[in-house]
């Protein structure tokens, strides 16, 4: 994944669009702000959610945060890797640390979302 | 207006990440928790406490203010010596959590929490007897936490302890002893917050960032570190030390937290004790247990105990637990709650994840190598 060519959302979760297929993590700022993730759950693949539908929960020690749909579609994969080893979403959240893929019933909704850019600059007004 | 420590430089410096905590700027973490906490359970690390307050307490019958105010015996340790008790109000119930030393019979410090020293000093003056005299030397202190297996070995070779090497060697668990620096008193006692083995230095502010500078970077060889906030919890909560605000506050008696071993009903007055005596003699309602979840999820403070469906207690601190990998939590429940309970559930945001009961300390550390 390259980090400039994926959007993102207001929750730091970044979306590669693969061909009609969503890949979906969270943001390097996110995967810090957390720190050391130690528990990921993940809805099973087949199910079908709508843009924004809770699809996880990624635990720190410290913290929890909910993960959300960016996109509408059917979930297709999920990372049986982070589940076993949530510690990969820290090192590598953009390659390795992938946690789901939806297949997009609109990708339109892409456009919804945050350009690299724009969160970059979202990034820089969290920090203020 | 937040406060800073005297080492808020120094963490900024090493990339500490600052929160506010207690009215003090912090830092939550450096290299990040896990790594952090290893390091303790491992190596050593460093951590600035100096957030926390000392309040001296000098003149005649100190001590015996000292016994009348807190649970435990002061007038029962030697001098150098230290204890762990409670302040607690009329009612039994925890004012504060804190550390006793014992200089002589007209001079004891208190070290107690940085959220409670502002109530902790007034609730000490407005009881204290004429000719007491009760100091807040907070802001002139700073203190440094040294923790870890290799605690010893830093200290000893740090070119500016290795003049009371001996002493520090020879300090058993719970003491403390005094030397003079430019004038000053620094104080070094064998005391921590992390079940291993480990020292808290006490000495003035403006010593303090030359002295933890020294111990960071000549510690190379020990594996020195600075610890944030973060791990400060893990590493306390594996041991089961209470923290106040989790485990222990105004609606709870130190008797149902687990520390009735701090609580010396047998010895002169004191203040709730009258309380404490009639809980003991009826038995407390609650207790605290450890819990390891078994099912899914990280239990958190706040979170509801089930025990065959009925709402039993809450969890006091819970986390994942970096030495033993696994989620546990510390839980005040009713007393009624079987040693071999079956069926018990911590509701996780909604969900009911099956635990079960397992032994208080998690973790048994180094602390008395």
């Amino acid at each position: 994944m390259v980090p400039e060519e994926c959007t993102y959302t207001k929750e730091h979760e970044w979306v590669c669009n693969e061909g009609g297929v969503a890949v979906i993590g969270i943001s390097e700022y996110a995967a810090v702000e957390l720190g050391d993730i130690v528990y990921i759950e993940l809805p099973e693949s087949g199910s079908n959610v709508k843009q924004m539908d809770p699809i996880g929960t990624i635990e720190a020690v410290k913290t929890v945060a909910e993960l959300f749909s960016p996109v509408s579609g059917e979930i297709i994969e999920v990372n049986e890797a982070i589940i076993e080893h949530p510690e990969i979403v820290n090192r590598d959240p953009f390659e390795e640390g992938w946690f789901i893929k939806i297949r997009m019933s609109d990708p339109g909704e892409l456009d919804n979302l945050f350009s690299f850019e724009e969160y970059s600059e979202f990034l820089g007004e969290q920090e203020d | 207006m937040a406060l800073k420590t005297p080492l808020y430089d120094s963490h900024v410096e090493r990339g500490g990440r600052i929160v506010e905590f207690a009215g003090f700027l912090m830092p939550v973490t450096f290299e990040g928790i896990v790594a952090e906490h290893e390091t303790v359970r491992t190596k050593v690390g460093l951590f600035d406490v100096s957030h926390m307050g000392e309040l001296s307490l000098t003149g005649p019958g100190a001590v015996d203010f000292a016994d009348y105010a807190v649970t435990n015996s002061v007038a029962s340790l030697d001098e150098g010596q230290i204890c762990y008790t409670v302040c607690c109000n009329e009612n039994g119930h925890v004012l504060d959590d804190l550390l006793v030393y014992k200089f002589s019979d007209e001079r004891v410090l208190f070290v107690v929490n940085a959220v409670n020293a502002e109530k902790i000093l007034g609730h000490l003056r407005s009881i204290a007897p004429a000719g007491v005299k009760v100091e807040d030397q907070t802001a002139g202190t700073g203190q440094i936490a040294i923790q870890g297996p290799a605690a010893r070995d830093l200290l000893v070779s740090d070119p500016f302890f290795s003049r009371v090497a001996a002493g520090i060697k020879e300090m058993e668990y719970y003491r403390f002893f005094t030397f003079e620096h430019e004038g000053a008193e620094i104080l070094l006692s064998r005391t921590g917050y992390t079940g291993e083995l480990g020292y808290e230095i006490y000495l003035p502010a403006e010593m303090t960032k030359g002295v933890w500078d020294g111990l960071l970077d000549g510690g190379g060889e020990h594996g020195a570190a600075p610890i944030g906030l973060g791990a400060r919890d893990t590493l306390r909560f594996e041991p089961g030390y209470c923290l106040y605000g989790h485990e222990l506050d105004e609606e709870t008696s130190p008797l149902e937290a687990g520390l009735s071993w701090v609580v010396k009903l047998k010895k002169d007055d004191f203040v709730g004790r009258d309380a404490l005596a009639r809980e003991k003699e009826e038995k407390p309602v609650r207790k605290l247990i450890g819990l390891e979840v078994t099912g899914k999820g990280i239990p958190r403070q706040g979170f509801a105990v089930h025990h065959d469906g009925e709402t039993v207690g809450k969890v006091t601190s819970g986390t994942f637990s970096p030495t033993l990998k696994k989620a546990l939590a510390m839980a005040l429940v009713k007393r009624a709650v079987p040693k071999k309970a079956k069926e018990i559930t911590i509701d996780i945001r909604g969900r009911a994840a099956a635990a079960v009961r397992t032994p208080l300390p998690f973790y048994k550390g180094s602390v008395n190598d």
